[in-house]
């Protein structure tokens, strides 16, 4: 009998997946290996299905996406009963990602935006309730927390494998791998191993030549009338996330030219991404004089989403405190 | 956070609690705290919780010995004062019970908790959590051992003012190279400039002149004038610096200051810093007849043979053809063990201060200007006389604190404005017979002699009006101020406005720290206070040690003050560095970042920032390094790094964290 695969989506995009079936034809490698019992985007099954599982049945578990809500939270943990090896897939179960931005705003503040927004017709303000009494009985939708988690923050995760999405060449590797542990011809990572990326960071891939840096003004990317091909983004003013940034993905966009967005996460051993990203760009701003380094500072106009975007979920200070 | 912290820890760890007399117990129930260790945090791995009178005393640290011994004790915690004041005495009573010094953590509950707070149930709860901190971080802490290096014997001293000057003379009297730096063509700095010093009103030039020469002709300094400090690399005993030797355009080894070339020179140029403006030297100068170096100097930007490509007059003229228009600037490496900074200071713009008028109102004067004016050597020949060159004041105002004490200028005190607008009165009185007014906020008279030669100056009849000057103007209102400058006053001890008509008005204007202290102080890897005065290790207890080893500071670049102190400070600085070269080797804190390789990616982040210059690039590995010796341990480089590759030595993220942790009390056996 073959041993069982899950895929599961929580709080993402859908973007996982899509990377998952991008593999092309090692996608029967998966089909060869295992008997996937349980994966919605790809085939019919149903949660009741699961449930009746022996508890560790699963051998292998896909997890990507936050925990958002109620039952985000309720399949992690069924998930991961049922499996032996869970594994934290994707940026939004490693460390929130962009659902995760909602950490700076409140539930009230989420819901406004997108209930009374500019996009939504909403005129008597109807907002989401979790429980409503209907004459055939109550009706129960999930509740919407107060935060987005990340999966390791709501049960064991036995690895992580990062990235937005990550890099099919990375899955490929990792579920040849996987197949090899079954055979016998390999051993599994320590638990808690980072999988399908590098240790160090963006830059150890990036071929753009690098000096001594000195920054004078931050310049997004479609304000420079051309950029040097071969020469450091951040060197160029553009706000690059690859000095902090695990490797892994092969420096796709510094290659082509765009900056580094940070979307595999922090370099091994780094506690907070964000901070250690400013921290970084602060101390290459080339200026002794307090106003001049606060225009340059202002060159960044998002702080948050530039050195959060992926990470604000899993950073120390996890969300923005509201004064109530 | 770090996850798995919570296991029992190996290791043994004491906590000792200071009283600090009642500085600490006086707020925070210490027996309590003590207590509360013992008890609470027993499964982090604390065997003994003590309290003391006083945790530094002989008993206090025979205590902590005892323990180490008899309780196999692998940890310490002392919960006192700040670290500065006694991290070294409680590392030492820990080696000398022969656990490693480095494995002792010092957590202050004084500064931090008992001095700070008047709540004592708040501050004893605070105190418990600080040690909390300090008992998860100890954990993590690992036996280090100090660097020794050794210490090249040559000194480095900055700036040949009387600081300077002393310091140099100081080592090289003890028998040590010294080498004096200084960036104007001769030493002497401001006090060459002055004709009288107070209290004892001898001649400036009388006392400093001869130091001047020993210090130009002793065998054991080496005299760099028109020179700068261009770079500094290295660290404590090994210091590798560069000096500019500004092209002088003339030989050195043939000139033999004989001043035919400045007789001859037919350019005029305004003398903006010897003479404060008030008199000329020509294209080719000494900024003084005595000089030290003899050696002129051709100023290059107003000398009419470089700007025009004819004249050459002063080589025609010189009999020993020492004018060499041909000299480029020199590069000069040192090795020095120790450097002293004795770069003096700057005094404000008087311009700045727009309603007193300097700039716009002619007889406005700057106590520099007066300085001068009232030297014999001086462009007047020591007259006190107007702008005009010829008339002699028949009242004067001295308007002391100009720019000082002043939160729109500088809040500080600058500390010799009071004894040298008394000087100023009595020069003037002396000299001129004026009616003299002098205006002060608070006469501040401290120093040893000071208040009688204040008294004396009463004595003579100079009127002291109290209050802070609103404007001198020109614009006559009443009868008698026609052609006079009117200072507008509140007397504050007569409790009205006053108008007082005069011919010349003094402001004895701040002391400033140099233009360029703040550059100054970043080649040296030291700090500056936002005032831009260099800051010390300690205010009271280390005054001319800075927080760089083996950069010392004497004199005005530390704050303001008067000669006595300057000098004092010039050989206090020198006591220090003798003392280092005695030893002949300094232990260093292994406090040090070093850069994981396996981790470094190159982006180069941190190759600029480094403020001791110890990161090197390795361009073939594309890796960095930081050079242990030369790594001071300041974590600019470890909190800049974008991809965790440099650690601190004794910072690391998992003693910082978990620091966090036990001051959040979330090491606590849930209940």
């Amino acid at each position: 009998m073959k041993p069982k695969f899950a895929m599961y989506w929580a709080a993402s995009c859908g973007g996982c997946e899509i990377a998952v079936l991008n593999i092309h034809e090692k996608i029967l490698d998966v089909d060869a290996n295992f008997e996937v019992v349980f994966w919605p985007v790809a085939m019919d099954a149903k949660i009741k299905d699961v449930e009746a599982l022996p508890d560790g049945d699963i051998l292998l578990t896909l997890f990507n996406g936050g925990i958002r809500n109620a039952e985000n939270e309720h399949m992690a943990h069924l998930l991961r009963r049922k499996s032996k090896i869970l594994v934290a897939f994707g940026s939004c179960a490693n460390e929130g990602c962009i659902p995760g931005l909602a950490n700076l705003s409140s539930q009230e503040e989420i819901f406004d935006a997108v209930y009374a927004g500019v996009s939504t017709n909403n005129p008597l303000r109807v907002r989401p309730q979790f429980n409503w009494q209907i004459p055939e009985g109550e009706l129960h939708i999930p509740e919407f927390y107060p935060v987005l988690r990340t999966l390791d923050q709501v049960v064991n995760v036995d690895y992580y494998i990062p990235g937005c999405p990550p890099e099919s060449h990375q899955i490929a590797a990792v579920i040849d791998h996987v197949i090899q542990v079954l055979q016998g011809k390999a051993e599994l990572p320590p638990p808690g191993s980072v999988l399908g990326a590098n240790g160090t960071t963006v830059c150890d891939e990036c071929t753009r030549r690098r000096n001594v840096k000195m920054i004078k003004k931050f310049r997004r990317i479609q304000e420079l009338p051309e950029i040097d091909p071969t020469l450091c983004l951040l060197e160029q003013g553009i706000p690059c996330n690859g000095p902090a940034t695990r490797n892994g993905c092969g420096a796709l966009c510094p290659k082509a030219g765009a900056q580094c967005i940070g979307c595999y996460g922090p370099a091994a051993g780094v506690v907070d991404y964000g901070a250690r990203l400013i921290a970084a760009f602060a101390s290459v701003i080339d200026s002794n004089d307090p106003q001049e380094i606060d225009r340059i500072l202002d060159g960044l106009p998002d702080p948050a989403g530039q050195i959060y975007r992926f990470n604000l979920a899993k950073s120390l200070l996890r969300k923005a405190r509201k004064e109530v | 956070m770090t996850n798995g912290n919570h296991r029992p820890p190996q290791e043994r760890v004491g906590v000792y609690v200071c009283h600090c007399g009642t500085n600490i117990a006086g707020i925070i129930d210490v027996e309590a705290v003590a207590r509360w260790a013992g008890e609470h945090l027993k499964h982090r791995g604390v065997v003994v919780a003590r309290d003391y009178k006083f945790m530094c005393s002989s008993l206090g640290q025979e205590l902590i010995e005892q323990d180490i011994r008899e309780h196999q004790l692998t940890r310490v915690v002392v919960a006192a004062c700040s670290p500065h004041l006694h991290e070294q005495t409680f590392r030492i009573a820990c080696e000398r019970a022969g656990l490693n010094p480095y494995l002792c953590e010092l957590v202050s509950i004084r500064e931090q908790a008992s001095w700070v707070h008047t709540d004592k149930n708040a501050a004893t709860e605070k105190a418990k959590a600080i040690i909390s901190g300090g008992v998860e971080r100890v954990l993590h802490h690992e036996p280090l051992e100090p660097l020794h290096v050794p210490i090249d014997a040559a000194t480095l001293v900055v700036g040949g003012g009387i600081a300077g000057i002393q310091a140099a003379l100081e080592i090289a009297d003890a028998g040590f190279p010294v080498y004096l730096v200084e960036r104007e063509p001769s030493i002497g700095g401001h006090m060459a400039q002055f004709d009288k010093t107070f209290p004892t009103l001898d001649c400036a030039a009388c006392i400093l002149t001869p130091r001047m020469v020993s210090a130009g002709t002793h065998p054991n300094i080496t005299l760099m004038t028109w020179s700068e400090v261009t770079d500094v690399k290295g660290y404590v005993g090994n210091f590798t610096v560069t000096v500019r030797k500004k092209a002088r355009y003339i030989n050195e080894d043939l000139c033999t200051g004989c001043g035919i070339c400045q007789d001859k020179c037919p350019k005029k140029v305004l003398d903006e810093v010897f003479e404060a403006g008030l008199g000329y030297r020509k294209a080719v100068y000494t900024p003084f007849p005595q000089a030290v170096p003899k050696y002129p100097v051709i100023d290059r930007p107003n000398c009419t043979y470089f700007l025009k490509g004819t004249c050459r007059a002063c080589e025609k003229f010189c009999p020993t053809d020492a004018i060499d228009f041909e000299q480029e600037d020199e590069y000069v490496t040192l090795k020095v063990g120790n450097i002293i900074l004795a770069t003096g200071f700057d005094v404000l713009d008087g311009r700045r201060i727009a309603q007193y008028g300097y700039g716009r109102l002619a007889n406005v004067f700057t106590s520099l200007e007066f300085e001068r004016l009232s030297n014999a050597a001086g462009p007047t020949n020591g007259e006190i006389v107007l702008r005009d060159g010829v008339t002699t004041p028949k009242t004067v105002g001295i308007i002391h604190c100009a720019g000082s004490r002043d939160r729109n200028f500088n809040n500080y005190c600058s500390a010799i404005c009071c004894m040298q607008s008394l000087k100023f009165a009595h020069l003037v009185k002396e000299r001129t017979g004026a009616t003299v007014f002098n205006f002060y906020i608070d006469i501040r008279t401290t120093a040893k002699a000071y208040d009688e030669f204040y008294q004396r100056v009463l004595e003579e009849g100079t009127i002291f009006v109290r209050g802070r000057v609103a404007e001198v103007t020109d614009a006559a209102r009443l009868p008698g101020e026609e052609g006079k400058l009117i200072i507008q006053v509140e007397d504050t001890l007569a409790g009205r406005q006053r108008r007082i008509p005069v011919d010349m008005v003094i402001l004895s204007v701040s002391l400033e720290p140099r233009h360029d202290a703040k550059e100054v102080a970043k080649l040296f890897g030291i700090s500056c206070s936002s005032d831009g005065w260099i800051i010390e290790k300690h205010p009271k207890l280390d005054p001319v040690a800075t927080m760089t080893e083996g950069v010392f500071v004497a004199g005005c670049a530390q704050g303001p003050k008067d000669i006595p102190s300057t000098v004092s400070q010039g050989a206090a600085a020198a006591a220090r560095v003798l003392a280092r070269i005695q030893q002949k080797q300094i232990a260093l804190e292994p406090v040090r970042a070093s850069v994981d390789e396996d981790k470094c990616s190159g982006c180069r982040i941190c190759n600029g920032l480094c403020p001791f210059n110890a990161i090197i690039f390795h361009e073939d590995r594309m890796v960095t390094e930081v050079n242990p010796a030369l790594c001071q341990g300041c974590g600019t480089c470890v909190a800049a790094c974008p991809a965790g590759a440099i650690s601190g030595t004794g910072f690391s993220n998992e003693q910082i964290l978990s620091q966090i942790e036990g001051l959040l009390m979330l090491n606590l056996e849930a209940v």
